[in-house]
């Protein structure tokens, strides 16, 4: 075989071998993925609660949506104009009874969740404390253009691209921006809340198991917005404390390296403050820290790229 | 001189946009150039661009529509498959040019490919089925149509010229703002939303007062078609709910302009009041398309069961409801902002009270057909599957608005999937449905049925092949606008949403086939009767297309369902009814104004885009002297003989009667 032939067929060997492997990754994720429904499969007692909610309704939903396709389908192919056996019924436009079932049916229904609606918006507020014995965890979350940083005001450390929790303690977060909104979400943990800028929101979650679980950014907050995810490490409480100890080594997070922090761009990874200028958030949300100072001047016209993308991490 | 515009603005850098530009100005250009040497530019300019008529504008809107809606959906190709190709990659859009996408391509798909659908065929057929000759201000309604082109024109300058927002279809701020998009996309995005929405006001003015004000005599409210009746509901919604819009924008634009804070979060602004108000205008908006959506469907499945919509009065009362209740679910778009549990909880509630009344719909969409003879005709399949798949976009919604659950699918997959599968359903497949009801109205040929089923059943397949696994991804937790991704669990499904892309296409090609086929086809298609499909409402009783005039003499209304009555008479008697006596007719004279006014328009919008202050003031100097100029004019009618008048309607009156003397010879048979 000639060099100038074994090239081509080299090259379609390579990219056959190449959809071979993604289409082996294809396959097996489509098999995993039955097991891997993160909303449903929750690390934590909100996310918990907020699963069993959407199992219900679902099953309480498909009862009533099943039947009406059903339903659809057999009334249009019975009546057919080609079937003989259907009678022809061309004047008959009105039923009081049927009338009365169906403004009843979608009432009840929404009645009886409606009151699920209602049940849950309080139970479930992400503003509402969990119940527990053990003392809460503080965090104070920032997010910035296009990172998150999370302050833990009672340990004096920060870090930014990393969320640790202890396993089975209450964690209670307050929540701001620098700049532009975002929503800060674990998806294993339940509930998600806005971040934006001068005001704060709160957020109550509770991870029961060990593990590395998926957080993100779910608001679109420009270029950087695909990079703003982290991982949460649940940990032991041991473990949470030698973290901590760990962490007491970092540099100082203060008004100037918050500023260096607040410009755009995205970090390769995570980094964390062994110690925290006091007061640094309520400074943020009250804005006596400049605000995160968008794109670089000159990114007038056109659009010159502010981020270059990372291609995942 | 120019403002900010150089030549920097120009993505000479960037091949995707350049070519595709390049490509759509080539066509652009040679169907310009093509009509202009072959002498039909003084027939386009006497037939349709200065056209009063509410049909020509109809057809001109279902256009737009229809190019808008490819456009949309090329930019929906776009971003499916850079998802496909961004796992653990960096895909092939950079993100400042991938986040362009999605925000063109919701702008696109709502505001120019289904408004314009949309109110297009409420334009064309309100008017036929209340059996009047025009809407109530026919060269107002030139200008909406006009102004709602330049909106369009100006979201496809930039791609060539500046770029378009990045961020999303609503831009919310603060990232909507100056400090962080310094560039002229969000100025795209508010000037050409804002001069298209004077037209879409102006349109449900003219609209709302056809059919409050001009009904054929005995048309009672309680004996319009259903279609009628969602028209008005849907331009009540949106003479309310556009001024909100419109004002938004407006503040957006203070703040971008000239330093204001309404939403900056700064100087006592706040970012959360843009997001009240525009959703105040975004949820009515949803109604203001699904309503005539339901309409068409209202009138197809009639048409095609060979009955009377089951329940009329009923639909009625849950079309108003839904008009009414429509704004009251708003902070829906915002559970996740913790506003606490007595608003979400009351709001959660009020999202799911509007699934009664479309609940009650589907249900008497069902029984319409029980009882009948179903055709399966185009339109028909579109409908069929439009209750069958909508059911699930519904209660994936009355899912979406209990607030625990919101709080883990809000902005995820699962609520892209949930907004396509019902915006999909209801406001698409009605738009192909009322273009393969009406278009033998219009042109007085049917389109073909062969590829009209081919794109159905394409679109249909790709449709749930697309949007299924967008679920299945967002319980995932995967959340919507990402770039680049790095999850395995999601790649699959996001490369199995790529390949139902490629099954839509085949359905757009068909659709696009289909309509080339049938003009090829047009004789053998032809309908001289005017009713092809056997319909029940007062356009099937003029010619295909109409009359300028649309009925030779207004039509007396004595019941529901106007022509089935007048045509059940004529088969029982064996006649038509006895000739009328025929009149002169005085018609609107054409008018360049609404033209005019959107080339004016288009002037202004670009150079407040760029800062060319000059250009600007010139511009809307010219929009106003055209109005003047308009305003000054000394003859408004023109006069139909009655000798025209009677021979139209004859030769329409001749082909009826052979079409009643065919169907008696086939029964004796």
């Amino acid at each position: 075989m000639r060099a100038d032939e074994a090239g081509p067929l080299r090259r379609g060997a390579r990219v056959l071998a190449a959809v071979t492997r993604r289409g082996a990754v294809v396959a097996a994720g489509l098999a995993l993925s039955g097991c891997q429904m993160s909303l449903l499969n929750a690390k934590g007692p909100v996310g918990a609660a907020e699963a069993n909610i959407l199992i219900v309704a679902t099953v309480i939903m498909l009862a009533i949506i099943v039947p009406t396709m059903i339903g659809t389908l057999v009334f249009a192919w019975w009546f057919r104009a080609s079937n003989t056996r259907a009678r022809y019924r061309p004047d008959w436009a009105f039923s009081g009874k049927i009338e009365l079932v169906v403004w009843s049916v979608p009432l009840l229904t929404i009645i009886f969740l409606g009151g699920i609606a209602w049940i849950g918006s309080h139970q479930l507020d992400p503003a509402v404390p969990i119940e527990s014995d053990r003392k809460p965890l503080r965090v104070q979350v920032v997010s910035l253009d296009w990172k998150w940083l999370f302050l833990y005001p009672e340990q004096q450390i920060a870090s930014v691209n990393e969320l640790v929790v202890p396993v089975g303690a209450p964690v209670q977060f307050l929540l701001t921006s620098s700049s532009v909104w975002n929503s800060f979400f674990v998806p294993r943990l339940g509930s998600m809340i806005y971040t934006m800028r001068g005001m704060t929101s709160q957020l109550n979650l509770m991870a029961d198991q060990e593990g590395t679980l998926h957080g993100l950014s779910t608001h679109f907050s420009g270029d950087g917005f695909s990079d703003m995810h982290f991982p949460v490490r649940a940990v032991s409480d041991g473990a949470f404390a030698d973290w901590v100890q760990g962490a007491k080594a970092g540099p100082r997070l203060d008004a100037a390296s918050y500023g260096d922090l607040a410009k755009q761009g995205t970090v390769e990874a995570p980094r964390s403050y062994g110690s925290v200028e006091p007061d640094l958030f309520r400074r943020i949300v009250d804005q006596t820290i400049p605000k995160g100072p968008g794109p670089a001047q000159g990114a007038d016209n056109g659009a010159p790229p502010t981020v270059k993308p990372k291609g995942g991490s | 001189m120019l403002g900010k515009l150089t030549w920097s603005a120009i993505p000479f850098d960037q091949p995707i946009p350049l070519v595709a530009a390049a490509l759509v100005g080539l066509v652009l250009l040679g169907v310009i150039a093509w009509v202009v040497l072959a002498g039909y530019f003084p027939y386009l300019w006497r037939e349709w661009i200065t056209s009063v008529d509410h049909k020509r504008i109809g057809v001109m809107y279902v256009l737009l529509g229809l190019v808008m809606l490819i456009r949309g959906f090329s930019d929906a190709i776009l971003m499916r498959s850079h998802q496909a190709l961004a796992y653990n990659a960096p895909g092939y859009l950079p993100p400042e040019h991938y986040d362009q996408i999605f925000s063109a391509h919701g702008t696109i798909m709502i505001f120019f490919g289904a408004m314009p659908f949309m109110i297009g065929l409420m334009n064309f057929v309100v008017p036929l089925q209340l059996g009047v000759r025009d809407v109530a201000f026919p060269t107002l309604n030139s200008v909406s149509f006009w102004l709602t082109a330049t909106g369009a024109l100006l979201v496809n300058v930039s791609l060539v010229i500046g770029e378009f927002a990045r961020t999303g279809w609503w831009p919310s701020p603060p990232l909507s703002e100056i400090t962080y998009s310094p560039g002229v996309g969000v100025d795209y995005y508010l000037w050409a939303i804002q001069i298209s929405g004077i037209g879409t006001l102006m349109s449900g003015v003219n609209l709302v007062t056809t059919i409050l004000k001009m009904r054929a005599p005995g048309m009672s409210y309680l004996r319009m078609p259903m279609f009628c009746w969602t028209a008005l509901a849907s331009n009540l919604l949106i003479i309310a709910a556009f001024p909100i819009l419109t004002a938004t924008l407006a503040m957006l634009t203070l703040d971008r302009y000239l330093g204001f804070h309404f939403f900056t979060d700064e100087a006592g602004g706040n970012s959360m009041l843009f997001m009240n108000l525009f959703w105040a205008w975004g949820h009515p908006e949803v109604y203001i398309l699904a309503l005539p959506a339901y309409g068409i469907f209202s009138e197809v499945i009639s048409t095609f069961s060979g009955k009377p919509l089951f329940a009329y009065r009923s639909m009625v009362w849950a079309t108003l409801a839904i008009c009414l209740l429509s704004f009251t679910v708003w902070l829906h778009h915002f559970f996740t902002m913790g506003p606490g549990g007595d608003v979400n909880g009351v709001f959660g509630i009020t999202s799911m009270i509007i699934a009664v009344p479309t609940g009650v719909k589907i249900f008497d969409w069902m029984f319409t057909m029980y009882g009948g003879r179903v055709r399966f005709t185009t339109p028909m399949l579109w409908s069929v599957a439009f209750v069958v798949t909508f059911v699930v976009g519904g209660a994936t919604g009355v899912l979406l608005a209990i607030p625990p659950a919101d709080f883990v699918l809000h902005n995820s997959l699962f609520l892209v999937a949930h907004f396509h599968n019902v915006m999909v359903s209801a406001v698409v497949f009605a738009a192909f449905a009322g273009y393969t009801y009406w278009f033998p109205k219009a042109f007085g040929f049917t389109l073909d049925e062969w590829w009209g089923k081919a794109a159905f059943w394409f679109s249909l397949v790709g449709y749930v092949w697309v949007f299924t696994p967008l679920y299945v991804v967002g319980l995932m937790g995967m959340t919507r606008r990402m770039q680049h991704f790095s999850v395995a669990e999601w790649y699959p499904w996001i490369v199995a949403a790529s390949l139902g892309v490629i099954v839509m296409f085949a359905g757009v090609v068909c659709q696009v086939v289909q309509l080339v086929v049938s003009i090829r086809r047009r004789e053998h298609l032809r309908d001289l009767t005017g009713d092809p499909w056997d319909g029940r409402s007062l356009e099937w009783a003029t010619a295909s297309p109409p009359p300028s005039f649309n009925f030779a003499v207004m039509p007396h209304v004595e019941g529901e369902e106007a022509y089935w009555a007048i045509k059940q008479r004529a088969r029982e008697q064996a006649r038509l009814r006895e000739e009328p006596d025929y009149e002169p007719v005085e018609m609107p004279l054409n008018s360049p104004t609404g033209f005019v006014c959107a080339f004016f328009a288009t002037l202004v919008g670009f150079a407040m885009i760029w800062h060319i202050w000059w250009l600007a003031a010139l511009g809307l100097a010219g929009a106003f002297a055209t109005f003047v100029v308009f305003a000054w004019r000394d003859r408004v009618e023109y006069e139909i003989p009655a000798e025209a008048v009677a021979r139209i309607n004859r030769l329409n009156r001749a082909s009826r009667l052979e079409a009643l003397q065919q169907a008696r010879r086939k029964e004796a048979a």
